[in-house]
């Protein structure tokens, strides 16, 4: 997998994620070149895209659209998954995941990704293991964030 | 101290949090900008502070804006410190922002080197994997060679969410740093076995990735990867298993052997389609080594996906569809309902994946009802995109191999005119290259081609008429040319000049005006040709008076071709009406204007050519341009030496590359050019083999059917009589196996007997006639019916030479009605009977029944002969049972040899001769010719008509007389140089010359 963009139907990107070093340029071009492609296709076409060469697999989701590029050689059909798989884990994270969710907390969307995904590979297939880690770090994180935010006198 | 805290603390009550930037940028849609250069400017004050949790929270926010594409490169101190933090919470943040932010050529990537080191070894594992996802965005070589072992240390960590990561994480230590693989692989190895299923399948990704990029190191793990494969049931690890093999198999076949049977019980039991997927595409990339019964059971099981619902499944099924088509297009071409059908889906996507099907299963059997279908959806497509790919492609599938599916001329013709009725496309150049190609190469199709453009000529306005069409006036370019040059097939060509010279054409771009006005010519000549036959003078002077009349439109246009031409053209009426007032018949000139055919060129004519002597391509004209003379910078350069040196090889170099590609744009440029027949590998070899005049295009037009279809034509009707043509066709071939059957008295035949017919079965109505120009020297290609035997001058006459031409048929049809002529040069004429025109040909005396031999002979009037001359001929004739006229290009050579005429002549003449002073001299080794003397004399006297007056030892004397009474004289030495005299220098030169090239033969 080369990266993963998240953004809404207005072209606005919610979320990115990118598994080989690219210069900041480059990827701004990518993303203009992405959201253009992708929001001007009909719907009820077909989630796949050819795009340099690369093969684009786009899902929309209420008003997101998940976009995520690979290799030539790579499975269609599994990059799909990918995305469903990752949509799964957004949704039983924060309970009916919607825009806002991930607008509001985009860092722990992208804790989530990186529990699931790490450098362009399926790190995890399992959801249950994938919960597990993000609960367990996050609780981790929770009782820092409440000693914080006791008074300090 | 303490203060410092309650300071920080308060602080922070004020400070945005992430929650408040999102929603203040929410809340200022207007001024975004100016809103958050505020919010920077105050996470650049947060960020002074020593409080962590402040900078903390400002990294994330920051984070935020780099994702809203706000530079914050500026920051990355700040993010390293962030990241150094022992708390998770913040470490947290900071690593995340290191990810977004860092690339490899961040600097302070430099300083992390020793935190992630002691993150990686943290007794916390969730430390651990913060610092390994962090670096899995932003290793760099640096990092990922002082950090590999620690990172192979971690996977052997006890918990197995450490060591997934780790294994994880060492692929992309590998790509950056390789040295670092070897030491690692047999712990990589070792973790294909792990216990925990998360740590195995990263090892499994991990060992695909690889191998996909170097497959041969990895082939002994075949062994662990069978067991695996069929142990798994894990789709995402099998399909990366999958993958793997699908790398590996090229390298060992004997593994596609042995994987066919898994994959076949993979295919029939699986339920997940992405599974499904992989292993039909491996199945078919491994094509070379698996049976055709699993081609077959992934046939089917595409089938499948194709008709199901979803899109996705559909699009996925005609990619790989395409993907079988390339080695097994009969087992795809059963399935052509299917792929019909999909041309009427509404994504467009899976339209254009059809249409390349398509494009590979065309056969000649259905062609008709393919190209019938694309055209129903031409008129219902919507947006001109996909109406214009549409058009492409029905051309495309047409004249692909050189049209080699095409049976039926007339009705590919009929669907180019009815292209043209498309609105808005932008094809129209292409359209009209396919119907000049098609003119041009098909002589049968003329007749029904010219009454087609006459009838588009006609309704040109409904083609200009709407702006928006005009890309489809190009049309109009080939219409005219086509009606111009094969004007004597036009049924009325006096209505045809006048719709070529209505006002109306002006408004038409400037170069089909131009063809316009040309064309307009050549018509004029054939209508004056029929109207002065008539002996009524006054129509063709109306004629005339009708081009005196709308030309002067064309002189005016600000197209220069244009005006040129019709100013040229209309001087010249102005001329013939002058003429005609006279009564003088003129419609022979003017046709002469225009006599001779455009033939086209084979691609390899230019090979040909011979190079002439010391001609060297290769070498310079001028002095290369040096490099330095172009750089103004730099003009001291253009006195040194070295710069030179520099440049020199620079330019001379030949450049393999770039060769290949300039040739390759010129064969995409000949291939374009509907005046090169294009090289087509399959249609060569069949003229090669073919013996006989079999290559000759044979028509069989139907007669019965009406072919003057009033206003534009269907092709639809062609689709029918195909039919019909194809069913007549296997009665008869029935009946003639009926007559085998009866003749054999044996039951075998039966089974031939019902079932559909063959490809092969299916004789073309036309055929493209594939002219090559690949004659050899004074005779006409080997397999044709004539060859020259003899040019011999005539003593009588000083200016008249005899050529004997030997007719042979060597095809099976009784030829009658042949007809010799020869295009006469300024130099040569051939003698025709009084009263006939100087373009008429002669009339062979015989005709030929088939395998019959005869000889005819030509007289013709040479003026100079003191240089060779080549003469280009025609020759037509009529194959008996078939009513048209069929041609034959030949060349005629009259050497200089062929002008001399053997005489005796004494010694004491010749001796006389040679001291007269009047001869010029010159002389002439021939190399490597080893024969005997007397051979070598024999030979110059029967080749070159000499006779030998005086031989001496070592030498001889010969003679000879052209036919206009020069005298040639030679001595020949047996060191076998020729010393020769001549009182002409250049018949001498050119009959040395050809004495030369007799002996460089042998």
């Amino acid at each position: 997998m080369r990266f993963l963009l998240l953004f809404s139907r207005q072209g606005k990107l919610r979320l990115q994620k990118w598994f080989t070093p690219i210069s900041e340029r480059e990827k701004k071009k990518i993303i203009r070149d992405m959201t253009s492609m992708v929001l001007a296709r009909q719907p009820r076409s077909c989630n796949f895209l050819h795009w340099k060469d690369l093969k684009i697999i786009y899902k929309r989701y209420a008003s997101l659209y998940f976009c995520l590029a690979v290799d030539n050689q790579e499975n269609e059909l599994l990059a799909l998954e990918v995305i469903h798989r990752y949509v799964e884990l957004l949704d039983k994270y924060f309970g009916n995941v919607c825009e806002l969710d991930i607008i509001f907390n985009f860092e722990k969307a992208y804790f989530i990704l990186d529990e699931f995904l790490i450098g362009g590979e399926i790190q995890e297939t399992s959801k249950q293991v994938v919960n597990r880690c993000i609960e367990s770090s996050d609780m981790l994180q929770e009782t820092m964030e409440e000693y914080m935010s006791k008074p300090a006198f | 101290m303490a203060l410092k805290i309650v300071k920080g603390s308060i602080d922070r009550m004020f400070d945005k949090n992430l929650q408040d930037l999102v929603r203040g940028i929410r809340n200022h849609k207007e001024d975004e900008a100016k809103y958050i250069s505020t919010c920077i400017d105050e996470i650049k004050q947060e960020l002074k502070q020593d409080n962590i949790a402040v900078k903390a929270n400002a990294v994330c926010k920051l984070t935020y804006l780099q994702m809203l594409g706000y530079d914050v490169s500026w920051a990355a101190f700040n993010i390293v410190e962030v990241m150094s933090s022992s708390k998770f919470t913040y470490k947290r943040i900071g690593y995340l922002a290191a990810s977004q932010c860092f690339h490899e050529s961040t600097d302070v990537i430099m300083l992390t080197t020793n935190q992630i080191r002691k993150d990686l070894s943290s007794p916390n594992q969730y430390d651990t994997g913060v610092a390994l996802t962090g670096l899995s965005c932003f290793v760099t070589p640096d990092l990922a060679r002082d950090l590999a072992n620690d990172i192979m240390t971690l996977m052997s960590h006890t918990k197995p969410y450490i060591r997934k990561k780790a294994v994880l994480i060492m692929y992309k230590v590998f790509l950056k740093y390789p040295e670092s693989l070897r030491p690692a692989f047999p712990r990589l190895k070792e973790k294909l076995e792990d216990p925990d299923p998360g740590v195995q399948s990263a090892a499994v990704n991990v060992i695909c990735e690889l191998a996909r990029r170097n497959p041969k190191n990895y082939l002994s793990l075949a062994p662990l990867f069978f067991k695996l494969m069929t142990s798994s049931t894990n789709n995402w690890v099998l399909i990366k298993i999958i993958k793997l093999f699908g790398a590996l198999t090229p390298l060992e076949p004997r593994l596609g052997k042995k994987l066919i049977e898994p994959l076949t019980n993979l295919i029939h039991s699986t339920s997940a389609m992405s599974l499904l997927y992989e292993c039909v595409n491996t199945v078919i990339a491994g094509q070379y080594c698996c049976s055709l019964g699993s081609v077959v059971l992934c046939v089917q099981k595409l089938r499948i996906l194709i008709e199901d619902s979803d899109q996705n499944l559909k699009y996925l099924g005609l990619l790989a569809m395409s993907k079988i088509l390339k080695t097994h297009p009969k087992s795809v071409q059963s399935h052509k309902d299917l792929i019909l059908q999909c041309l009427d889906d509404k994504d467009e996507s899976i339209r254009l994946r059809a249409l390349d099907l398509l494009y590979g299963m065309v056969s000649k059997k259905n062609l008709m009802e393919i190209v019938k279908k694309l055209m129903l959806h031409v008129d219902k497509a919507e947006g001109t995109t996909y109406r214009d790919e549409l058009l492409t492609k029905i051309i495309d599938i047409c004249c692909q191999s050189n049209y080699q599916y095409i049976t039926n001329f007339e009705w590919y013709i009929s669907i180019l005119v009815e292209l043209t009725r498309l609105e808005g496309t932008r094809h129209g150049h292409l359209i009209a290259s396919q119907m000049l190609d098609v003119a041009i190469r098909v002589k049968a199709i003329r007749v029904f081609a010219v009454a087609q453009m006459a009838t588009l000529l006609d309704n040109a306005h409904l083609l200009t008429g709407n702006m928006q069409r005009n890309g489809i006036c190009e049309v109009l370019y080939a219409a005219a040319w086509i009606c111009g040059e094969f004007s004597e097939h036009l049924e009325n060509p006096m209505q045809t000049l006048e719709a070529m010279l209505r006002p109306k054409v002006a408004t038409l771009p400037g170069h089909i005006q131009a063809v316009y006005v040309q064309n307009a010519a050549k018509l004029f000549a054939t209508v004056l040709k029929s109207q002065e036959g008539n002996t009524d003078g006054t129509a063709a002077q109306e004629t005339s008076q009708l081009m005196i009349e709308r030309l002067p439109l064309f002189v005016q246009s600000a197209n220069l071709e244009v005006q040129e031409r019709a100013s040229c053209i209309l001087q010249l009426v102005k001329y013939i009406q002058k003429l005609q007032q006279k009564d003088v018949e003129v419609a022979e000139e003017v046709s002469a204007l225009f006599a001779g055919e455009l033939n086209p060129v084979a691609p390899k004519a230019q090979k040909k050519v011979p190079v002439p002597e010391g001609l060297d391509l290769d070498a310079w004209i001028n002095e290369p341009p040096s490099e330095s003379e172009s750089e103004d910078e730099q003009p001291k350069a253009i006195f040194t030496k070295e710069e030179h040196k520099h440049s020199r090889p620079r330019h001379t170099e030949v450049d393999e590359k770039e060769l290949a590609k300039r040739r390759e744009a010129r064969k995409q440029e000949q291939a374009n050019n509907p005046f090169y027949i294009k090289a087509s590998p399959s249609s060569q070899k069949v003229y090669q083999e073919s013996t006989g005049v079999e290559h000759i295009p044979v028509v069989q037009i139907d007669l019965s059917v009406p072919l003057k279809v009033p206003g534009l034509p269907m092709s639809d009707q062609y689709v029918k009589l195909e039919e019909e043509r194809r069913q007549k066709q296997r009665v008869e071939k029935k009946k003639k196996e009926k007559k085998k059957r009866k003749e054999k008295h044996s039951g075998r035949g039966k089974k031939r007997d019902s079932g559909p017919e063959s490809e092969e079965d299916i004789t073309p109505a036309h055929m493209v006639d594939i002219v090559t120009e690949e004659m050899p020297e004074n005779a006409l290609p080997i397999h044709t019916p004539i060859t020259v035997c003899d040019i011999q001058g005539n003593l009588q006459d000083g200016s008249q030479v005899v050529v004997s031409v030997i007719f042979e048929n060597k095809c099976d049809g009784f030829l009658k009605s042949m007809e010799f002529n020869v295009l006469d040069s300024l130099n040569a004429k051939l003698q025709r009977p009084e009263g006939s025109g100087p373009h008429d040909g002669l009339t062979v005396p015989f005709q030929l029944p088939p395998g019959v031999s005869n000889e005819a002979r030509f007289v013709f009037t040479v003026q100079s002969i003191v240089m060779p001359q080549k003469l280009k001929g025609t020759l037509t004739f009529i194959v008996k049972d078939s009513s048209t006229h069929e041609k034959l290009d030949f060349k005629l050579h009259f050497t200089c040899t062929s002008y001399l005429i053997t005489t005796p002549c004494y010694s004491d003449a010749f001796a006389k001769l040679l001291e007269s002073g009047d001869l010029k001299c010159s002389s002439v080794r021939l190399e490597g010719v080893s024969m005997p003397f007397h051979h070598l004399l024999a030979r110059i006297c029967f080749h070159h008509h000499f006779s030998v007056v005086e031989r001496i030892d070592s030498c001889s004397s010969m003679y000879s007389r052209s036919i206009q009474g020069h005298h040639v004289c030679l001595l020949v030495k047996t060191t076998v140089s020729i010393d020769a005299k001549c009182d002409e220098p250049t018949l001498l030169g050119n009959v040395l010359d050809e004495i030369k090239q007799t002996f460089s033969q042998c």
